[in-house]
């Protein structure tokens, strides 16, 4: 048997998209910028890509931008909108718990010259707003909170937020990193007040190397990558039309049978909680309510490595994460998890379960089965 | 275009009677190394010389000879048939032209003259060789006592002219001193100590002590690749991997705290040494030196050694930890040894190891292991994994 944990790092493409992606590598497979017939098929593949996503979101079509993944997105989103309105300012605010295609990039704009602010949060990961509300300045450009934690899966008060950063700063842009919300959540940018959402493709059964940037029509923005002009000019180079409409295909899939999903995620979420709680040593970060995200667990295991345990749970073929996976082999220490004040013991024992659609109840009673042998072994031999 | 090189090779000529066997296998590692590249090539042995003649790349060809053992230095070499001193004159000075692109230089001809037929005798040679090239270059000058270029002229059956002699790395040819067994980590050392003892010739194996869920995948690994580069040097290795789990924890249940790196490092000895001998090894090799760490003091490596019936090769023994980075470094396993992916042993680690573990403790504390750990070791050696690394 296995059970495959670690849908937050990446999950399994979807047969729909797959098939998408196939078709578009060696059938149709035109460039979208060529003036003939392929080229025009390719072109309308992408258009209605962009229409199934703009649908997902209620927005419209053209405020939508395809990129390489979430990454590439949320540098787009930081660095073009920083650069476009820096006469407006030069002050940037986020928070402590970002994924690190966030951090790095602020950190990035810090030695440019631009002022970033980072905001605490509380046990459970939650932003504090009363410190947004006193960082607020007229010359904040930019606002950029992530919508799901990517480690514990905390839900950030993204509409409040919203609302807060408006009235306070006229000038201030608020992006909304939804690469672990988004298809696990409904998301209406226009009603939030949300101006750029950035997606991962591969996070909702869409191809890797895809994913897209909402850009609210009229923000102001200036590309990263420039050439041919494609994109409206905001994101030059031949369009990954297999990608994209691949993405496409998995989004679609994903808000089709949104309500079924959500209750599938949640009945797994909570029969993974109720069983590892039992287990001696482990305790569950965060909150796990239904104000939490449905498919992410993070758990401590008192007096063992995360790693050792990992390794230990893989030789049984159940597949997590230690710390956020997305981050490098570098065994460093987990931002968020300090962030929300972990006891530091634990920092280094923290692995993180995540679940999709097509994960089963036999997988869950599987891991669990194994973390409840494993575990008591491993916690028998510590430092001495 | 085709490229002969002279191979020099410095201790195997004073071997005496043994010297074909280290010649001939000077000539099977150079053939090994050069099989890899692309093109077609001969290794031939003349008149007690070897000859590489190859229509392969010329800086990967020289990349290749510059790491087989024993050779300690090769020359590019033209190879002409006699047709006369006129053409020697122009192939002389046509490689001249060839060799150097900047000819403000001093040279000094060289010439030896071993076919006693031929019309002009040494001196004369190079008096008329050096007219020709200065004839031709007037940049270029001669200076007899101290020239900056040495050029070479044999006339033997053949004329063979060089000039330039790139360092090889010396030693002796792998495969001509037996067999050793490397106790190889993922650390900066022990492939440094395999590549020391290789170049004396010994055919390298290998044995690498796998502690899952304690150590990864990735470590693992690691090992191989590091195994890889040093086989660029040594030749083929055969890897040992074998999981030491569970040896691991029961001296870990058994023992004493203080005592734990000594123990596991004596069952590391006692199962590198079964497949040393099986594979018939005349030595263990490590990566220790004195006072590296608690494991590695005088007082340490006795209780280590003492396991031991075969002799313990331990090249690194003297060095600093610079001296071995700096080797580390040129042969080109320092970027893999320092990838970060074996930390998770510390448990293992006491906070306060022996850093003079007195053997009579450490044998009553191993007494605590018997009956327990007999089953564990025989498993240990069954269920070992044979990597041939290439």
């Amino acid at each position: 048997m296995e059970s495959y944990l670690d849908n937050s790092a990446t999950t399994v493409c979807s047969k729909r998209a797959t098939d998408m992606v196939v078709r578009l590598l060696t059938e149709d497979y035109g460039n979208p910028s060529a003036m003939h017939q392929k080229g025009v098929i390719a072109e309308n593949y992408i258009k209605d890509a962009k229409q199934k996503i703009a649908s997902t979101l209620k927005v419209d079509e053209k405020e939508i931008y395809f990129t390489s993944g979430g990454t590439e997105s949320n540098n787009m989103a930081l660095i073009g909108a920083s650069l476009a309105n820096k006469r407006a300012g030069m002050h940037i605010i986020t928070t402590g718990i970002e994924h690190a295609s966030i951090y790095a990039t602020t950190e990035f704009l810090k030695e440019q010259g631009f002022e970033i602010t980072y905001l605490p949060v509380d046990k459970d990961g939650l932003v504090d707003l009363d410190a947004l509300s006193d960082a607020l300045r007229e010359d904040t450009i930019l606002v950029s909170v992530m919508q799901v934690n990517n480690e514990i899966g905390a839900v950030e008060p993204i509409d409040e937020i919203a609302k807060i950063v408006h009235k306070k700063s006229k000038n201030a842009i608020f992006h909304v990193d939804a690469i672990q919300s988004y298809g696990k959540m409904i998301i209406r940018p226009r009603k939030s007040g949300i101006d750029m959402l950035s997606v991962s493709g591969h996070k909702i059964h869409g191809p890797k190397g895809s994913g897209f940037l909402y850009i609210r029509d009229k923000v102001k923005m200036k590309p990263l990558i420039l050439g041919g002009g494609q994109q409206k000019g905001m994101r030059s180079g031949t369009e990954n039309v297999p990608a994209y409409c691949g993405l496409a295909e998995a989004a679609t899939e994903m808000y089709e049978n949104f309500e079924e999903n959500i209750e599938h995620l949640w009945n797994l979420k909570n029969r993974f909680i109720e069983g590892v709680q039992k287990i001696d040593g482990c305790s569950v970060n965060g909150k796990t309510d239904m104000t939490s995200a449905p498919h992410i667990v993070s758990v401590s295991v008192d007096g063992v490595r995360s790693e050792v345990l990992l390794h230990s749970l893989e030789s049984e073929n159940v597949y997590v994460s230690a710390g956020s996976a997305c981050s490098s082999n570098k065994p460093a220490v987990s931002r968020t998890l300090k962030a929300i004040n972990l006891n530091p013991k634990l920092l280094d024992s923290t692995i993180r379960f995540s679940f999709s659609v097509h994960t089963t109840e036999e997988e869950i009673d599987y891991a669990l089965s194994v973390m409840g042998e494993v575990v008591p072994k491993l916690r028998k031999y510590v430092r001495r | 275009m085709k490229q002969s090189f002279l191979i020099k090779y410095g201790e195997i000529a004073i071997k005496g009677k043994n010297r074909y066997i280290f010649e001939n296998a000077l000539v099977d590692q150079i053939k090994f190394a050069l099989a890899r590249l692309d093109g077609e090539f001969e290794v031939t042995k003349e008149q007690g010389r070897i000859y590489v003649h190859t229509d392969g790349e010329y800086e990967e060809t020289i990349d290749a000879l510059t790491k087989v053992f024993g050779i300690v230095g090769i020359c590019p070499t033209v190879i002409k048939d006699d047709t006369g001193f006129e053409d020697l004159k122009k192939d002389v000075v046509e490689f001249v032209a060839r060799h150097y692109e900047d000819k403000n230089f001093t040279f000094k001809m060289m010439a030896r003259r071993a076919k006693k037929t031929y019309p002009l005798d040494s001196m004369e040679v190079n008096a008329a060789l050096g007219e020709a090239v200065l004839y031709s270059f007037p940049e270029t000058s001669v200076d007899v006592h101290d020239p900056e270029v040495k050029i070479f002229v044999e006339i033997r059956d053949k004329i063979y002219i060089y000039s330039d002699e790139i360092k090889g790395p010396g030693g002796m040819p792998t495969g001509t001193s037996g067999k050793g067994m490397l106790l190889l980590s993922g650390g900066i050392d022990s492939p440094v100590a395999g590549y020391m003892v290789a170049k004396r010739g010994v055919t390298i194996e290998a044995v690498y002590f796998h502690a899952p869920p304690y150590t990864s995948e990735r470590a693992k690994q690691k090992v191989v690749d590091l195994a890889k580069k040093v086989a660029v040097y040594a030749g083929p290795i055969k890897l040992y991997v074998v999981n030491f789990t569970d040896i691991q924890l029961a001296i870990y249940e058994n023992c004493p705290h203080e005592e734990l790196t000594i123990i596991m490092r004596r069952y590391m000895m006692m199962i590198a040494e079964h497949f040393a001998k099986a594979d018939g090894c005349l030595g263990l090799i490590t990566g220790e030196s004195i006072g590296q760490v608690a494991s590695q003091t005088m007082q340490s490596l006795m209780c280590t050694n003492e396991v031991c019936e075969l002799p313990v090769f331990r090249p690194v023994i003297a060095f600093d930890k610079n001296d071995i980075i700096a080797i580390s470094e040129k042969i080109d396993t320092y970027e893999t040894s320092i990838l970060p992916y074996e930390d998770c042993c510390t448990i293992f680690v006491a906070k306060h190891p022996v850093t003079k573990p007195n053997l009579k403790s450490i044998k009553k504390s191993e007494k605590k292991l018997e009956g327990k750990v007999e089953d564990l070791f025989k498993e240990a050696l069954e269920t070992v994994e044979v990597i041939e690394v290439k």
